[in-house]
Formats: C-alpha cells, structure tokens, sequence
C-alpha cells in the first residue's frame, strides 16, 4: 500500500524505520555480523570464547530488549501492538510474547552448541568423510566456529519470521532462517555421511517447499493486489475477485508453513533431518525453529484468513488428525532416540494445530504456551541424548540405553522426566500444555478433534514408557555406552529444561498468565 | 444400702459445658509424646538401642501414667461441672467445608481410660521385662507396645470422631504387629491377618458412621456432633448408631465379628493381656459410652447394641468351656466379659456406668490373671494345654494366689471386684422390664454361671490334681519383676469393683458425663443373689468334672456342644462358607475376565497399532524424491480439497 502511495506522489519518501521497535532483531544480528568479524580477524584459541560471549550476551540482551519494548512501546500506551518498518514488520504482544520464547530457546540451544568436552561439530566440513584431510583436521583439533554466526543469523530470522506483517518480508525472513539451518545440519563431527545427507534432503525439500510458499505469494497477490496480510484480509472480507486464487494461495502458503513446523504429509524431512544433524542443531530445529514456524503459521491465518475460518478449518482439521496420529503411530518402532523424538515433535505439532485450529484468544495462548513448554523440555532432551556415548560417538540406538538407570540414575531420571512431560503426566508441563490447546480446541468447536488428539497421546505415552521400561528394568549391556560428565554449559542446558517441565506443570499460572494477556487482542493487523 | 443419693445426681442430667484446658491438662499431649517417643527411638534406633532398650519401653507408659495420675488430681479438685476440658493442638485437616482440629478432651470418662491403659500398661510392661528376656527381638516389642500405648491414649483422649478413627486404626496396627510378633510361626502370621481383616470390616462401619455424621451435623468433633444430634431425623440416627456398633464388633470382638480373637492368642502373653484383655479390645465399649448421647436418641441401635452382648457372653463363655489351651480359655471368657459391658452400654443410662465399671475392673483381674498364664506358659516351656499342667499350686505360690483372687473376681465372689462391677449389669438388664429385658437378663444370669463353671474348670486344670508334666518340664516360681505386677492387680481385682460401686464414687464421677441410672437397688439384689446361686452350681459341676476325678491327658471325644464349642462355635466356618468362597468365585472370575477380556482386547489394541507402525514407517524409505513426491501428492490433495470445499 505504502508503495503505491509513492508512486502516486512520485516522491521517494526516506522509509521510516522504528529502531527502537525493531532493537531485538537489530541486536540478533548485528552479533551476527560481529561473529563474521572475529571469524575473520580473531586469533583462533580466542575465537570460540569471543563467539560464545557474543552470542549469548547477543541473545541475553535481545530478551532484555523485548521486555523493554514490550513495556515502553505495547504496555505503556495500552495498544495491542504496533506496525514498523513501513507496514513490514508488526510489533504486537503475540508476537513480542514468540519472540521472547525464541529468544530463550535460542540461549539455551547454543549452551549446548557451545559444549566442548564432546564437540559435536566436524573439524573441516569440506573435507571428504574418511579422507586424509579430515585426519588432518582432526589432529589439529581444528572446529567450525562458524556455527555462531550462522545460528545468530537463523535465530535472527526465526525472529522475524513470525513478525513479518507481510507475505514478501515474511518469506524472507523463512530463507533467512532456513538457509544457516541447511548449512549447520551438515557440520556433524561424527557419522558426516549421514549428516550431510540430512543436509542436502533439508535442503532440496526446504527449497521445494519455499516454492510452494512462493507460489502462494504470488495468488495472493493475484487476488488481492497486495502482499500485506491486512490488505488481503480486506479484499477477502469484501468477496471480490476469483476465489480460485484465493483458495489456492491459502493452500499453497499453507503448505510452505505446514512443512516449516512438520505436519503430515509434509514431515517426510524431519526424521532424516533430526537424525543426521549434530544433536545441538536438532535441538535449535526442534525448538527454535518449530516455535518460529508456528508463529508465523498463527499470524496468517488468524491476521490474513481470519475471516475464512471456517472455510481453511476442514483441511486443518485433516492435517491435524493425520499428524498427531501418524507422529504417535510411527513412533511406536522407531529405534534410534533421535527419530523417535522426531516423530513425537511431529505428533506435538499436530496438538499444537488443534490450537491454531480453535483460531480464538484461547488457541492462540494455549498454543504459545504449548511451544514455550514443549521447546525447553526437548531442548533438555536432545541436551541428555548428547551424553550416552559410545565408541562411535552418540548412543543412538535404543537398544543401548538398556539399564542406563541403573549405571545413571540421575541422567536417566531426567530423561524420564522429560519422557514423562511429552507424554502429559500431570505435574510437567507437557500435561499443563496440552489441556490448554485441549481446552481450547473444545472452546473453539473441535471436541473430535481433541478426542483423537486424546487417543493420540496414549498410543504416543507407549513408546515413552518403553524407553523408560528399557533403562530402569532391563539390565545394561556390558560393553553399553557411557554417560560422560558434561561441563557446566550441557549441565545448565539440562537443568533449565527439567527446571521448566517441572515449574510449568506445578505452578504454571504465571506463565499462562502472561500467554494470556498477551494473546487477549489477538495480533495486530 | 439402698436409697442412695441418686436423685441429686439425675438432676445434673443436662451435660456439663466444654471449658478450655487448665493447669496440668495443657501438656496433656505429653500423655501421646512419651510413648510415641519410645515407639520412635526403639523402632527406629535399631540394633544400638538393643542394651537398654527395655528399659525405656517401660519408662515411657510409666511417665504418662504420672501425667495421668496429675491430671486426675487436679480434676477431682474441680467442681463437677467444670470438669469437661478440650483444647485444640492445631487445625488438623482443613478442606473447604470439612474442618477437624487435632483437640484433646480430658474428661471423667477419658480419664479413667487414661489411667487404666498407662497404669496397668505400665504393669505389663513390666511384666514383659522378664517375659520377654530370652527373645532377641525384645527391644522391637517394646516398640510395638508403646505403639500401642500411644495409638490407644489417642483412641481416649481425641475430641473428635476423626482423631478417635486414627487411634482406632493406630491399636488396629499395633494388635496385628504384636498378634504376628513371632511371625515365623505360620499360626501367628495367619491369626495376625486374620485380626486385621476382621477389624477392617468394622472400621468401614466406623468410618461410614463418621462421614454420615459430616453430612448430617457439618461436624465430626464430640460437642458439636452432640449438639446438633437431636435435631437429626431418628433413621439418620439409627443407622448413626448401627454403623458405629459394627465398629465396636469389629475391634471388641463381639458376634459376628468375634472371630479373629481366640487366634490372637498366638501373640506373646504380655499382648494378650494388654491388648486383647484389658484396653484395646474395650475399645468398642469405649466407642458406645462415649456415642451415648446419639444412642440415647435411638432405643433401637440401643437394642442391638443390648443384644450383640448378651449373645456374645454366652458364646464366649460356652467357647471357654470347651477350651484346653489355657490362654484360648481366657480369650472366650474376654469375649464373654466384654458381652457383659456391652450388654450394659446397650441399657443406656442405665448401664453406661457400670459397663465402665465392669471394664475397669476387668481390666485388673483379666490383666492379672493373663499374666498368671503368661507365667505359667514361661517355665512350661511354652506349653499352653491345661491337660498337661496340674498341681502348680505349691511350685508357684504367688502365681497361684494372684490367679485365685483374679479367679473369684471374675465370677463374682463377694466382696471381690466382679461382685459389685457385674451383679448390678445383671441387675439392670432386668430392670429394662418387658420382654426383651427378661430375655437380656436371663442370659447375663446364665452367663454367671457358665462362667464359674468354666473358670472353675481352668483353676482346677492349672493347679489343682496331680502333675501331668512332661519329663523336661521344671516350673519354678518366676522371678519378681513378673509376680511384682501380678500382685499390684490382684490388689486391683480384689478392691477394684468395690472401690468403684460402693458409696456411688464412679457414678458421682462418670454420672454428668454418661447420666445415671434412674433407679438404684443398692448392693445386694434378687438378680445377684440368684447370680450368686447359679455361680456356686456352676463351681460345683466343675468340680465333680475336674476337681474329684483325674482330668485326661488327651481330650475325650465329647458331646455335640463340647465338639461345637472347641470349633469356636463354627464361627471359622461361618465365615469361610459366607465370606471366603464367594470371595475366591469372585476373585477368580475377575482374573478369568482381566485375562480373556481386558488383557486381550488391550494386546488386540495394542498389536493393531504396532503392525501399523510397522507399516507406515516403510513410507519412511529415506529416498528424497520420494518425499518430494509423497509432499506434491499431499499438496494437490490439499490445495484440491481447499477448492472443493469451498466451490
């Protein structure tokens, strides 16, 4: 809109950009550019300390920043939100609220990546799997510190991705987001094979799917004329125009978000993906990039097709049921820990859908708290599958974990306790977080939903039990793995995660609290 | 003697108020600190405190009865109507509407429990310093037993139904520690479940009872049950009544659920006579006076209260008859006595004083006479048949004559305590009138004899006629620190009864907590004196039966009633036929059900899904056109239906 106003006029007003509005995200990446420069000039026996520094005060101080803006700019004059950046970049408390949770999730994943007593990235990424050169790098004790940077710039992405106000920013802030991820999925020190796999499935699928999400731009624009989410909104309230294109680019955007947070059919990369990566880069994916996704997912279809509710709910209501069925079903024979976890993150998209689904204040807060619970507890978890180790690096496959409780009780009680949590055992949070979006599904009209989404959840808890059967139960294998002492970094990881599952599923009413206020308004348009 | 002051006294009918606790009675929870602090430092000091562990086991009933005794002091100090105390220790269960305070209530009535469980406990943990000498387990039975001490001062001095149910279950815990002590022995294991089983039985009863009076009155402490109590309908107060009596058969052992006490003997002698003697199994008598003021509303839960003793005193007093196992004996003629108090309670006003009356003073020559053959049963080598005892009247003279005073007592001998405590009950249940009071009284007539037939029997079996010893067998008299208490509760069963009944001291006492009798016959009444005459026919067939002819080593086969009664009146069978088997058929059906309905339908769920995963994840192939392909066929399908839905 603001375009055409220019055009009009034929001057080119200087944009204005709301600095203060926008501090978090500028901060995210101006440490991100930072990191670039001490890749560039810093010594190297400095540049993992300066890189840990930067990032964690980087993203340390975007927090701080959030509340502030969320005090001074949303709080203060009593609005639900504002739009910066000349209409690109909306700034309301829904938003400020995912991005607070991102902002956190992120800290926490890069304590992982930061961990050194097991490092999980290759020495030389380029270097062929099993060649001379990778020996070479190897002994050197070289390591990619370049992970810093590229996860600052994909956090810095996943920041904007759900406060792109429209569909153009909002794709960039996607590739943004994926492009660093792509990159990090094939830096995996052990098994590099099957890392760089994952990367290269992630990315011929991710850019398959920004297709889809392009094509959808494109009958939008078709449609409406616009690429603003408000002004789409508008034309699709006054009903003219071909509802060919409409429909088909709610679908086709649809599909690019559905990939992004892994509903089926369109989860076919998750698995893979989960399983090849270096496990602090799942744990970023399985977090981060999730509550990014769904952001996103929740700003279009409640701000551009809000008034379509009951046209797009049909289809959502089949993606919901198939993703929480087939995540919960699959689930059950999987026998790596990282492919289960996969498939149980894919069945908790799909409860999470049955709160985008109720697309009322309800949804939208149940959801938000769903992934702020759902992010750390898994955080914790891929934190305690980087510790059972085995000669070839990360116990992987479950038949190892046999008898870890008896050789580690504590690591395996905490992975029990977040076992415990994804399955919704009252007092975790996973119980607190599915009865909202449950609750709120039944609000919003969909009690068959949640009645499969029940079922779900039990045939889900089934292979939790196992794995809990299998280490508390069974007697350890004699050549099992071990559990290595972690530093202080994994050890914070964990212990914030099981700190949250707990105090979530205790006393949860502060956090709902304040998921509930910020989705009172919904967003802004 | 008649004509006594009771006209003053029924003037004084209303209750007296609850005042708050004065002097002494504000460290009456001390009376629970001791013995919970024994139970604690025996039980869970282990092995270290194996030295001197006896020692404080004894101290701590000892310290409560001196709190008891200081608290009696200064309520008889008090004047009649000021002496009802509660005080409140703190707010115990707090739920919206459900509030019960953890209170104490130091009344005449809890008193005389408070004395006669820390006085004669005290005895008996004396007794069972040298009972218990040679078991290398004894440190672990003192802790049981001041377990009990405290579980059953709580049972008598808690202000309200909820904490009386805690004390309740605490006794019912301790009874099946002690009963199982020596639980290697297959027979103490079973009779300690069995115990529990049965008093669970009456618990439901008891704790039905208590939440029937949360709904009814919003309260469940004694005042205010009390106060709101008339204003109840009388059927809510009937089943009030009939639930707590199911409790009392319960824990009193009286029909139909009399069962487990004849194999509560299995437990060491010490237990018996505390327990299963003088305290806990009076608890359900405790339970009755205390409810007096809703059984006073109900002449028809008074009944069945009247009639569940007077059943009760014949069947223990016929199963006493019939017994060898000299402790078994003892045990019929508890669960007779018991009958006998009440039969008493169920009479109301009437009997309320004298079933305390009668219990107080079983309680010194039951106690008394329990240690006799906890005596005996010491130097015989554990032997228990009376067959195969006799003549061990000049080897254990102060044995002997503690179990004789025990012995006249009990069936009555004037000027002995069963005298006074039972004639008058015998009195009153035929001064009830009409029909039922002539049946109730025939049979605590009749009871009077049976009894001093089959106590008779045991004195001439025990002690009298010639040695039918085995050869290792060497009885000597036991040392003092056991005859120490038998003698102090022969006093107790000599002078107990008279104390109590002569010049009305118990009635002036207990009278504004439980009321009083509206008429009183004095001392000696047409009822005693023919109590007195049935007594001495009773004496004299025993004699002819076991006193002037040898008794067998070996029982003889017997008639019908002798068989019956040795089978404790076919109350096991009873049971099993009505309880047992239909229990096992359901037991058994529900596991057939669990196996063939449940497990299989879950296993059929359970594979479905499993065979599906199986499946489904073959989709998984890892080749990335696939997925590519599986994303488009999803993309068309959704993009066709969002189309289809809407055009």
């Amino acid at each position: 809109m603001t375009g055409s106003v220019a055009a009009i006029t034929h001057t080119i007003a200087a944009p204005s950009i709301e600095w203060s509005l926008l501090s978090p995200l500028v901060l995210v990446f101006a440490a991100a550019t930072v990191g670039v420069l001490v890749e560039a000039f810093a010594p190297r026996d400095l540049r993992r300390a300066l890189h840990i520094a930067i990032s964690l005060g980087g993203l340390a101080g975007a927090f701080v920043l959030t509340i502030v803006v969320a005090h001074s700019h949303i709080f203060a004059g009593g609005k639900p939100g504002v739009v910066a950046a000349v209409g690109a970049v909306a700034v309301d408390k829904p938003t400020l609220f995912i991005q607070g949770t991102i902002l956190v999730l992120a800290f926490v994943s890069v304590l992982l990546i930061a961990e050194s007593s097991h490092d999980a990235f290759a020495a030389q990424a380029a270097a062929v799997p099993g060649s001379a050169a990778e020996r070479e790098g190897l002994l050197a004790g070289l390591t990619h510190t370049e992970v810093y940077p590229l996860t600052l710039f994909s956090v810095g992405g996943m920041l904007l991705f759900p406060a792109a106000n429209d569909l153009l920013t909002m794709f960039i802030a996607l590739e943004v987001l994926s492009l660093p991820l792509y990159l990090l999925c094939g830096l995996a020190r052990r098994r590099r094979l099957l890392s760089q796999e994952a990367a290269m499935k992630y990315f011929l699928l991710g850019a398959f799917s920004s297709a889809f999400f392009l094509f959808g731009v494109a009958m939008l624009y078709g449609y409406s004329g616009s690429v603003q989410l408000a002004a789409i909104a508008t034309a699709a309230q006054s009903g003219v125009g071909s509802a060919t294109l409409l429909y088909a680019g709610i679908a086709l955007l649809g599909i690019g978000l559905l990939f992004k947070i892994g509903a089926i059919p369109f989860a076919n990369w998750k698995p893979d993906v989960y399983q090849g990566s270096p496990t602090p880069v799942t744990a970023l994916m399985a977090s981060c990039t999730l509550v990014s996704a769904f952001g996103a997912l929740l700003r279009v279809f409640y701000v551009a097709f809000g008034q379509l509710t009951w046209d797009w709910r049909p289809v959502m209501w089949g993606v919901a049921i198939l993703t929480m069925l087939v995540g919960s079903i699959v689930a059950i024979t999987q026998t790596d820990v990282k492919r289960l976890l996969a498939y149980s993150s894919i069945a908790q998209a799909g409860y999470v859908l049955t709160g985008v689904i109720a697309a009322n204040t309800a949804g939208l807060s149940g959801s938000m708290f769903y992934l702020a619970a759902y992010g750390i507890a898994t955080i914790g978890a891929f934190a305690i599958v980087t510790l059972v180790r085995d000669q070839t690096g990360e116990a992987a496959h479950l038949s190892s974990w046999a008898g870890l409780g008896k050789r580690s009780p504590l690591v395996a009680g905490l992975f029990a306790l977040f076992l415990i949590t994804f399955a919704g055992i009252p007092l975790t949070s996973g119980f607190t977080s599915k009865f909202a979006v449950f609750r709120a599904a039944i609000q919003g009209g969909a009690l068959p939903l949640v009645i499969i989404g029940v079922i779900s959840s039990a045939i889900l808890a089934f292979p939790y039990v196992r794995v809990i059967v299998l280490m508390f139960f069974s007697d350890p294998a004699p050549d099992g793995p071990v559990v290595v002492r972690p530093s202080g970094f994994t050890s914070a990881a964990v212990a914030v995660g099981a700190a949250a599952t707990l105090v979530l599923g205790i006393i949860p009413q502060p956090l709902l609290n304040i998921a509930n206020h910020a989705a009172s308004h919904l967003f802004v348009r | 003697m008649t004509g006594l002051a009771v006209g003053t006294l029924r003037a004084a009918s209303t209750p007296p108020a609850t005042l708050p606790a004065t002097g002494v009675e504000h460290v009456a929870w001390l009376l629970l600190v001791f013995p919970l602090a024994g139970a604690a430092i025996l039980l869970l000091g282990g092995k270290r405190t194996n030295a001197w562990g006896h020692l404080v086991g004894v101290a701590m009933p000892v310290a409560a009865f001196c709190v008891g005794v200081a608290m009696f002091v200064q309520m008889l100090g008090q004047p009649a109507s000021d002496r009802v105390r509660s005080m409140t220790i703190y707010q115990w269960v707090i739920v919206s509407r459900f509030r019960v305070p953890m209170g104490i209530r130091i009344d005449p009535l809890s008193i005389c429990f408070v004395l006669l469980i820390t006085g004669v406990g005290s005895l008996i943990h004396i007794f069972a310093v040298g009972y218990m000498s040679h078991d290398p387990e004894r440190r672990r039975f003192f802790g049981y037993m001041n377990l009990f001490v405290a579980a059953m001062l709580l049972l008598v001095i808690a202000n309200n139904y909820l904490g009386l149910y805690a004390g309740w279950e605490g006794v019912g815990l301790a009874s099946y520690l002690l009963i199982g002590f020596w639980q290697y022995k297959p027979a103490a294991a079973v009779a300690a479940k069995k115990a529990f089983i049965a008093n669970r039985v009456g618990d439901v009863g008891l704790s039905l009872a208590i939440m029937l009076m949360f709904t009814t009155f919003g309260s469940v402490t004694f005042s205010g049950v009390f106060h709101e109590a008339p204003k109840a309908s009388h059927e809510v107060i009937t089943a009030i009544g009939l639930l707590l009596l199911l409790g009392a058969c319960g824990k009193s052992a009286q029909v139909p659920l009399q069962s487990w006490l004849l194999d509560a003997m299995e437990g060491p002698t010490p237990v018996s006579a505390l327990i299963h003697a003088a305290t806990m199994v009076t608890a359900g008598v405790y339970l009755i006076v205390r409810s007096g003021p809703i059984f006073n509303l109900s002449p028809g839960a008074r009944l069945a209260v009247a009639i569940v003793g007077a059943v009760t005193l014949l069947f223990g007093a016929i199963i006493g008859c019939a017994k060898d196992d000299i402790k078994k004996a003892l045990a019929g003629s508890t669960m007779s006595q018991i009958g006998y108090m009440m039969l008493a309670a169920g009479l109301g006003p009437a009997g309320y004083v004298f079933a305390i009356a009668h219990l107080l003073a079983h309680g010194f020559f039951k106690a008394g006479m329990f240690l006799g053959a906890g005596s005996v049963k010491h130097e015989m080598n554990d032997e228990v048949d009376m067959r195969r005892f006799g003549g061990l009247d000049k080897i254990m003279p102060v044995t002997f004559v503690t179990f004789l005073l025990g012995y006249l007592a009990i069936i009555g001998v004037p000027p002995l305590s069963g005298f006074f405590t039972k004639d008058p009950i015998i009195d009153a249940a035929f001064a009830k009138g009409g029909t039922s009071g002539a049946l109730l009284g025939t049979a605590a007539l009749l009871g009077a004899g049976i009894t001093a037939f089959y106590m008779t029997r045991v004195m001439f079996m025990t002690f009298a006629g010639e040695r039918r010893w085995e050869a290792d067998q060497h009885p000597h008299e036991v040392p003092p620190v056991m005859t120490s208490p038998m003698v102090v509760l022969a006093i107790g069963s000599v002078a107990a009864g008279g104390f109590l009944i002569l010049g009305n001291r118990l009635l002036n006492f207990l009278g504004p907590i439980t009321g009083v009798p509206p008429t009183s016959h004095g001392i000696w009444t047409k009822a005693g004196l023919a109590a007195l005459v049935l007594v001495a026919v009773g004496m004299v067939i025993a004699w002819a039966l076991y006193g002037r002819r040898p008794v067998p080593a070996t029982a003889p086969a017997g008639n019908p009633v002798t068989v019956a009664a040795r089978k404790d009146l076919y109350g096991d069978a009873v049971n099993e036929s009505l309880l047992m088997r239909p229990g096992q058929w359901l037991t058994r059906l529900s596991v057939f059900f669990d196996n063939k309905g449940i497990d299989a339908l879950v296993n059929t769920v359970a594979a479905t899904f499993g065979g599906t995963s199986g499946r489904m994840r073959r989709v998984e192939n890892g080749f990335v056109r696939s997925y590519a392909l599986s994303m488009l066929v999803g993309a068309v399908l959704l993009v066709g239906a969002l189309l289809l839905v809407k055009l």
